[in-house]
Order: C-alpha cells, then structure tokens, then sequence
C-alpha cells in the first residue's frame, strides 16, 4: 500500500503552495509511459501532470499541431578524447534503454524527431574536460532524442547549453555503466520567446553516481521532467536546480526518483527566485521507494523566494513509501518572500536597496551553488543570478 | 556637533478608513553627546517617532521638519539616512533568510564608512564587539535575526550600534522582553557608544527600569502623539511612582 506524505512548511501571501491530495505517481499519470504519442490523449489542462502548465502557450507540442521546421535548433557537440559522438536513426536501440515517454510531449518528440545523437564514454575512461552540448534555436520548431551514455567506471561532465529561440520538445537519456560517475549541467538560458519541454531519463548501474544541476533562466514556458531510476543496487543520485523565473515566464520542474532496487540514495534540492507579475514556477518533486528498496536514504528539498508581488509558486512534494525498511527519507518545501520589511531593515543600515535584494537574492542561492562542485559553471551561475537581478531595477 | 532637529513634526499612517494622525506636532532636538529618554504609554506614537525618523514607508510625513546638521532628513531614502548618521535599533528585527550575521554587518559597515574595512581589523572588531556583548561568535554564521531569542536580536542591534558608530542613536524600547542580565549587557553596550560623547541618543521606552541602567539628560513624556512634558531625570523618578494617568487623562481631554 502506498502511502503519500506531504509536509510543506510554509506558506506566503504573494508565493502559494499547493499540495497535492494523497495519490500515488502512477495512478496520477493519465497514461503510461509509452513511446508512441498515440498512447496519450491530448491533454485539455485538467490532467494531474498538465494542471499547472499554460497548454495555450505550448504551441501546439501537446496536441500534435506543432510540426518540425527545417530551422529548428542547431545542435554541436564538443567532446574530448575518449569519447564517440554518433548521428543515428530512429532504430537504433539505445534510444529506448534509459526510460519510456511519460507524458504526450514526450512521447511526441520520440514519435517525431529524425536524427539522434548519441554520445558514448568508453568505459574506464576519465574525462580531463567537460563534454559541451550547444543547442541554439534557430526561431524554429523542433524535437529531439540525445543519449549519453557512460561505459563501466568512466568519468565525465556535461553541459548543455540552450540558447537562442525555439520550440523544442525533447528526450536526453543518460545511460550510467557499473561504478560510472556522471555531472550533467543543463542550462536553459533561452531567448523570451522559447518554448523548452523535455523529459531527462537516468538509469544508473551498480554504484554508478549521478550528479544533475538544472539551470533555468530563459523562455516563456519551460517544463522539464528529470527522472531518475536504477537498475542494480549502490547507486546515488543528486539532482540540484536554480530557477529565476521573471515576469511572464513559466518556469515548471518535475522531479521523479524512482527507488525500484535496495541500497540507492537520491538527494533533490531546487531553489528558485520569482521575480514580476505572472512569473510562475512549479516544483514537483515526486520520490517513489518500491517495496523492493529496502536501503534507500532519500531526501528532497525545494525552495522558494518570491522578490515582488505577482508571482506564483506551485510547490509540490510528494514521497511514497513502500516499505519500512530504509535509511532515510524526508522532504521540505518552503515558499518566502522577500519583503518591504527585510528591505527596510537592510536598508536602514545603510546598503541600498539594489545592493540590499542582491544580498538577499545570493544569499538564498550560495548554498545551492558551492554544492555544484564546479567552479567555472558556480561562476557562471553567480553571475547569471546578478544579471537577473540588474535586469530587474 | 551634529544636532538633530525635529520640528513640528506629524505624521500618518493610513488605516481601513483613511489616513489616521499619530504624531501631531513634535518638536525635539537631540545633540551630540546627549541622551534623551522619551517615555509614554503605549499607542502615544512612541515607535511611529523612532520609524518615522529612519524612514519606514508605511508612515507618511503630513507637515513639519528634520534636519540633520541643516540637512533635511525627511528628503532622503532609508540608506541614506543611515548613511548621515541615523541608526534605529529596532523593538521587532526582521529576519533576513539567507543572509548571514558577517555578510550582513560587513556590507552594512561597508556602506555606512563609504569603503570595505580592511579584513583583518574588522574581524578583530566584530569579534571584540561580540565578546563584549557576551555573543557567542557562532552567531557570526547565523543568518540575521533567525531563530533568534529576543535577547539575541536586541543584542545583535547594539552590536549593529557599536560597529556603525551612527552620529545619532534611535533605541526603540530596546529593554522590551529583556531580563535583567540581557538588560544590564545591552545597556552596557548602549554606555559604551555614549561615552566616546559622539553619538546623540534617543531612547525611547515604556519603563523606566532602563533607566537605572542608562541616565539620560533629558526625559520626555509622549502621550497623544506629541511631547507633552520635558525636564531632568528626575522627571523619570516622578513617573515610576505615579504613572502615566494624568498624562493620558490630560491627553484625551486636550
């Protein structure tokens, strides 16, 4: 018997939490996961997964009417030695390993996308340097299915850049070998226009360590839905998440670790900023640990900081528990705003108010950020959130 | 010598039915080196004085004037105003998430003396300063104000007081929720800054047990929101034993 817990702690006037009634991961989703986009009735918005997310501004990914255009994105690959880089067809069976579409978006981008890449790491091999990913919309409309895949007990960082303008719906599957230790930094860095949904699938080997650091900055709506499972005992996984969400932007993350075998660890911590009228963020952070997984220690986090009034946050954790025999397993979700009395007290020692919400802004993030492990992409990041935040006075 | 004038001063915040007056004609100057001690009951318009002074933008300023040294306060932003030389110690501080005591104090003092202090004396500074407040210098990492008790947040505004060095002090009911040994080392720390003679102070409280502890110059009685009688500390003597009724009777009558 599953059980759902839901402990938010906290709550704002500007900021809302919503959580959700008790339900499982499984009976939530209006179909199961497939690879055929004809699985999954199109969604009217009322569905559990699509309830938070403007179906209006998906042109048209969710109902079949968005149709690849020559100019869709732009994709390079920058890959030091030791490592293959591949264009394959749509029958290449390592497109299929890492996990079955979800959602319609994702099982329409596996129904639709002509060319995969697929990224291999031999197996032993480490890494001196990241493998680059540049995705740059071209204005156009696109899907696609990248996989990553790491041989037994190779090394590797990546990072995917998106940049530029799209609407882009996509699959990215990274494929860890036995003991493979893997850091995936995607950077959603989108011109206002862009439209990003895609779904990330992780299998993990035995003992294989997963590190995932989603970044989102840019487009109008961006839905992404990092999932993480495993198929041998050992493995650990930690998936970090920044978000500023400006005026107008939808900015909505869904978490999944699914705990299906015993003696794995998974940590989730995501924190956003929400800055602007209708600047709307979702959080999903859904943990399922199976009958089978006993040994599991699992905590996820999530929070917020909402900088003006009209912004909305939707934060949802939802941990299931199959079984009592585990390490650990918790969840916090908490939505602050930062207000008129935090800059009256700032401020009335002195610091003016840009450099005073700054405080506070990088202050919310620092945590968050030394916990990346990689100082040129921290750099960046710290940087990014001091532009935003420029951007905004 | 920096002099503080309040002149005529009134001030409304805005209610469900409209604006409500709360101070209503206050005049008082504060010099250098001087402590006034400003005393009355609650709801006289005691705190709207001490917000009012460093800017709150609740309080709307309807009529008079402040000036420091000549310059008119009433003209400048929050910052600004700390950065002339106003500092409240305020009888709520806010929480501020994220944001760690060191960062806080090192950015504060940063924009209040126009340039970075030097890290190696500040941290000598900051350190000295805790010790003397008997802060425990784990506090330093803490982010401000949270899950503090009320002793630690009263604590860490005189420690703001110490390290700033503001030519003009606003305490606002600092002794509020403080037991005696909180009261004694907070009321040290207060002594400390008015002995180096450079700091005006404007003390403002309900009880006089404050007062055994900080002799003020002057003390004042608010009461309907304007000073309503002045003198010596005598005057403080005169309202322990008989409270502050004929002021409050006076006041609704008048």
């Amino acid at each position: 018997m599953a059980e759902a817990q839901n402990i938010p702690a906290g709550s704002t006037t500007a900021g809302s939490i919503a959580v959700a009634a008790e339900s499982t991961v499984a009976t939530r989703m209006s179909a199961p996961p497939s690879f055929d986009v004809a699985d999954f009735p199109v969604p009217h918005g009322r569905e559990e997964e699509w309830r938070f997310t403007p179906l209006a501004r998906l042109r048209g990914l969710h109902d079949g009417t968005a149709v690849a255009t020559g100019e869709g994105v732009r994709v390079e690959i920058e890959a030091p030695e030791g490592v293959t880089v591949e264009t394959v067809g749509r029958d290449d069976e390592r497109l299929r390993k890492a996990g079955k579409p979800v959602d319609r978006v994702a099982a329409q981008a596996y129904s639709s996308f002509e060319k995969a890449s697929v990224v291999t790491v031999a197996k032993e091999a480490v890494l001196a340097e990241p493998i680059r990913v540049a995705v740059h919309g071209q204005g156009g409309v696109a899907f696609g299915h990248q996989v990553i895949e790491l041989g037994a007990f190779a090394e590797a960082v990546v990072v995917i850049d998106h940049t530029g303008d799209a609407v882009l719906a996509a699959n990215v599957d990274f494929v860890l070998g036995d003991g493979a230790k893997l850091t995936v930094v995607s950077v959603q860095d989108w011109d206002k226009d862009a439209v990003h949904v895609a779904q990330h699938n992780a299998l993990l080997g035995r003992d294989a360590s997963f590190k995932s650091v989603v970044v989102t900055f840019g487009g109008d709506v961006v839905r992404l839905h990092p999932r993480v499972s495993y198929s041998a005992p050992g493995g650990s996984a930690e998936l970090f998440g920044l978000y500023f969400t400006d005026a107008g932007q939808h900015q909505e993350h869904r978490l999944l670790v699914d705990h299906n075998t015993p003696h794995c660890t998974s940590n989730v911590a995501y924190k956003g900023a929400l800055q602007g009228q209708d600047a709307h963020a979702v959080w999903i952070g859904d943990v399922l640990i199976q009958a089978a997984a006993e040994g599991t220690d699992t905590y996820e986090l999530n929070r917020n900081l909402v900088l003006t009034d009209g912004a909305r946050v939707d934060s949802v954790p939802n941990l299931e528990i199959e079984t009592g025999e585990i390490a650990g397993a918790g969840h916090a979700s908490a939505t602050g705003r930062f207000d008129d009395e935090q800059l009256f007290y700032l401020m009335a020692r002195g610091i003016p108010e840009t450099e005073a919400r700054r405080l506070v802004v990088r202050g919310f993030f620092a945590e968050l950020v030394q916990q990346i492990g990689l100082p040129d992409v921290e750099e960046r990041l710290i940087a990014k959130v001091e532009a935003e935040l420029e951007a905004s006075v | 010598m920096a002099t503080l004038e309040i002149h005529d001063l009134h001030v409304s915040v805005d209610a469900e039915n409209g604006p409500r007056e709360i101070l209503k004609g206050v005049d008082l100057t504060i010099k250098q080196g001087e402590t006034h001690a400003v005393m009355g009951p609650n709801g006289s318009g005691k705190s709207t004085l001490a917000y009012s002074l460093a800017g709150h933008p609740k309080y709307t300023v309807t009529g008079g004037t402040v000036t420091l040294d000549g310059e008119d306060v009433l003209e400048m932003s929050v910052d600004e105003r700390a950065r002339a030389g106003v500092f409240l110690a305020m009888q709520y501080p806010v929480e501020v998430p994220g944001v760690s005591v060191s960062n806080f104090l090192r950015t504060s003092a940063t924009a209040i003396r126009g340039e970075a202090p030097k890290l190696r004396t500040w941290v000598k500074e900051v350190r000295e300063a805790m010790e003397k407040l008997s802060m425990d210098p784990a506090f330093a990492e803490r982010n401000v104000n949270e899950g503090f008790s009320g002793g630690e947040k009263k604590r860490h505004e005189i420690l703001q007081l110490e390290l700033l060095k503001p030519r003009i002090a606003i305490l606002d009911e600092t002794d509020s929720g403080l037991d005696v040994d909180a009261l004694r080392i907070v009321s040290e720390g207060v002594n400390r800054v008015r002995e180096t003679g450079e700091v005006g102070t404007l003390l403002i409280t309900h009880y006089t047990r404050i007062l055994r502890y900080i002799k003020p110059d002057f003390v004042h009685v608010f009461a309907n929101g304007r000073i309503v009688e002045s003198g010596g500390a005598e005057l403080a003597d005169q309202l322990e034993n008989e409270g502050y009724d004929k002021y409050v009777k006076g006041g609704a009558s008048a």
